[in-house]
């Protein structure tokens, strides 16, 4: 496709302002990071730090966040309470199943923020296909193939994703080709389907779900065992490695400037404890002595069946919905960094003139992202239809405005252009956390949204001074 | 129009667009041959953007024909444009400016690898190669465009127009937010295109920036066309007079737009 310039010449263009530069790094050099024009000398050491690694100062910034809420909790429950229960397998654990329907939520509103829109039908679409699912899994396919049918709970999550997906397309397609701005389509959506979940099922709530369906929901039979989180565990770190790696060699191959190494071997590091660590927690929470019981007494553990119930320790290790985050979010940061649907989202998000003009159909990819912001609300269903067991006609309530917020805190511009699936996830967890730890400490639910509300308002605040300082 | 027998490399037949009710362009005619810059000018609100709208597929035309070497071309969108080897670079740059110098130059035309991702790596090396000739300090690839001086910005909308095997090259004021030392480099690049045959529309509202640079000019007044002249047969007093009062002088074909003495 590219073929080389047409003309000969030499050096047609220079910049009149040029700074003296650096030369980029010999090849496969390793003397620094791309070094910009203009970048002082006498920078301090965190600066270099932050600039060798290529890490982004807000992905600190968030983590700290994290950590000063998790810490904070804590200590106030040691003191005012005399029992820190933050900072515990348990409650971590919990933590981590709370935030995943909210969390693969919010890296679709991710992309529907970036292009400029906004989606406020999630936790309605969310209501609907969870009501559409259990309708499937209780009312009609046990007609069809008999009750507890491995086939059911397979069928139920496409429906619920189908689903999902359609009435996202459907929205994306009023929005672009009809011209309707996104906050009305979805301000609509957000009675609409609300209404019509209501109609399918009469208001009933709906259940029990099939119980394979219920393993997509968490609890100790929902999570993969001490065995499972270690493979899990490392095979991560293998990718971390894998992927530091090809990257390197990459850019080794087209001479391009490279991270120095010691920040090579820090990500790798940094990496492969986070994720150990998380394997470690979660193995370190084990099933409650209630489900021990019923669990030896079932009758393939014959032979363990004498145990006393305080020997044995079974650990959750990773909850299913954790997993189909963490999938999620892996998955989404391949689709905005990796492919052509992501770059033309956020160029989109950039400039839309200059998107159309650059021959980008920009309709037909409002319709893609909506319909994965639908397909993605089907999900959130699946967790949270599974979680609680059954589908209620307010579930999701509340949800778009908690994934919102979950997008924003994690650093998505309202002006466009600017997000990132970790920050989203991120905050997610922000969000998750306030709300846990608050109910810990026993603050009653208004002074929840009182504090939820104002954190938002915060956190967007303290990003905007961030932006401004970085122009 | 022209004296020459050779087949246009684009010729603009008749074209009218009018937004309600306002002809914005009104049976405007103009041609454009291999290795040849024709300077299109024009007061602010002329027509002369939204004329090399139409031709770069920006705006869908009311009426009228676009022929490439002789053969109706068909183009409704930006991308049949490209198709046809007729790049743009417009006024305003249209750069998205959250996404860096690489992503730009590639946008809507990315590189993928075989696994049908993008091959950042393989762009950013092409855009080295390009910004390196273009602009050799330029180093700034991992940075969004928005953070590039005016110039930089510049050059990167260049580069992303003669990237692809342009043979019509449409530069809508590319010198505006220039300083004269860039516009000097601008001019380079123009008569280096130019040399290797690619056909150039440069369109201004200040004669100055393009006298010196065009073989020809065409005047548009009031969406519509006052004429043309080589630019050795005319003086730049005489397409002033063209441009302000649409006077046609000897050396130059008069258009539908002329006055009417």
């Amino acid at each position: 496709m590219a073929t080389s310039l047409k003309w000969s010449g030499g050096t047609i263009m220079s910049e009149p302002t040029s700074q003296p530069e650096v030369v980029p790094a010999s090849p496969g050099g390793s003397s620094g990071g791309p070094r910009l024009p203009g970048a002082a000398e006498n920078e301090g050491a965190f600066t270099r730090f932050l600039r060798a690694t290529e890490i982004d100062a807000r992905l600190l910034g968030m983590i700290g966040a994290v950590l000063l809420i998790w810490i904070g909790f804590h200590v106030y429950g040691e003191v005012v309470n005399g029992f820190g229960a933050m900072l515990t397998a348990r409650n971590l654990w919990n933590l981590s199943v709370q935030t995943a329907s909210i969390g693969v939520m919010a890296t679709g509103m991710v992309l529907v923020i970036v292009t400029r829109h906004i989606d406020l039908s999630v936790g309605s679409i969310l209501g609907f296909t969870a009501m559409v699912m259990a309708i499937m899994q209780v009312w009609v396919l046990p007609e069809i193939f008999g009750l507890g049918h491995p086939l059911i709970w397979v069928i139920a999550v496409i429906c619920g994703l189908g689903v999902g997906a359609l009435i996202g397309a459907f929205h994306g397609y009023l929005i672009s080709y009809l011209s309707i701005p996104a906050f009305i389509v979805t301000l609509g959506g957000l009675l609409v389907w609300r209404g019509t979940a209501f109609l399918l099922a009469r208001g009933e709530t709906i259940s029990p779900v099939d119980q394979t369906f219920a393993l997509l929901g968490g609890g100790p039979y929902g999570s993969i065992g001490a065995m499972g989180s270690w493979v899990v565990g490392i095979l991560a770190c293998l990718g971390i490695l894998a992927l530091l790696y090809v990257g390197r060699a990459n850019r080794a191959k087209f001479n391009f400037p490279q991270r120095p190494v010691w920040a090579e071997a820090f990500l790798a590091a940094a990496g492969c404890a986070a994720v150990l660590g998380f394997v470690i927690l979660v193995n370190s929470y084990y099933w409650p002595k209630g489900i021990v019981r019923r669990y030896l007494a079932e009758p393939q553990n014959a032979d363990i069946a004498n145990t006393p119930v305080d020997e044995v320790f079974i650990s959750y290790g990773f909850a299913i919905p954790v997993l189909i985050l963490v999938a999620v979010g892996i998955a989404m940061t391949f689709l905005t960094n990796r492919t052509r649907f992501g770059r033309y989202v956020f160029a989109i998000g950039g400039n839309p003139e200059a998107a159309e003009l650059a021959g980008i159909n920009t309709r037909k990819i409002t319709v893609m992202i909506f319909a994965l912001m639908g397909t993605l609300a089907g999900l959130g269903a699946v967790i949270a239809s599974a979680r609680l067991n059954s589908a209620t006609n307010n579930l999701g309530t509340l949800d778009e405005l908690y994934v919102i917020a979950a997008a924003v805190i994690g650093g998505t511009s309202f002006s466009g252009g600017i997000g990132t699936i970790y920050g989203a996830i991120l905050g997610a967890i922000v969000m998750q956390s306030l709300q846990t730890g608050m109910v810990l400490i026993g603050f009653d639910a208004a002074v929840q949204q009182i504090v939820v509300g104002s954190v938002l308002v915060l956190a967007v605040w303290i990003d905007t001074i961030y932006r401004r300082r970085q122009k | 129009m022209s004296a020459d027998t050779k087949t246009p490399l684009v010729e603009i037949r008749d074209i009218s667009i009018a937004f309600g009710g306002i002809k914005a362009v009104d049976h405007a005619s103009v041609d454009l041959f291999p290795g040849e810059v024709v300077g299109l000018l024009g007061h602010n609100g002329a027509g002369k953007s939204t004329l090399i709208k139409i031709l770069s597929g920006a705006y869908p035309r009311d009426s009228g024909q676009i022929f490439v070497n002789g053969d109706e071309a068909h183009i409704e969108n930006p991308r049949d444009a490209k198709g046809y080897g007729i790049e743009t670079i417009y006024q305003t740059l249209a750069l998205a400016d959250n996404i860096d110098c690489a992503a730009n130059l590639y946008l809507g035309r990315e590189l993928r690898t075989k696994w049908g991702t993008l091959d950042d790596v393989a762009m950013e090396a092409k855009a080295r190669e390009v910004m390196g000739r273009l602009n050799p300090n330029f180093q700034r690839f991992n940075e969004p465009v928005s953070k590039l001086s005016g110039g930089q910005r510049q050059s990167v909308a260049i580069a992303r127009a003669i990237l692809f095997n342009a043979r019509i090259l449409i530069m809508d004021e590319p010198t505006a937010a220039l300083g004269p030392q860039e516009t000097e480099m601008v001019a380079g690049l123009i008569k280096q295109l130019k040399a290797d045959g690619i056909g150039i529309f440069l369109i201004s509202h200040d004669i100055h920036d393009v006298f010196d640079l065009a073989d020809r000019v065409a005047v548009m007044k009031n969406g519509q066309m006052v004429g043309h002249a080589r630019t050795e047969d005319v003086t730049k007093d005489e397409v002033l007079g063209m441009i302000i009062l649409g006077k046609v002088p000897a050396g130059a074909t008069a258009g539908p737009g002329a006055m009417v003495e």
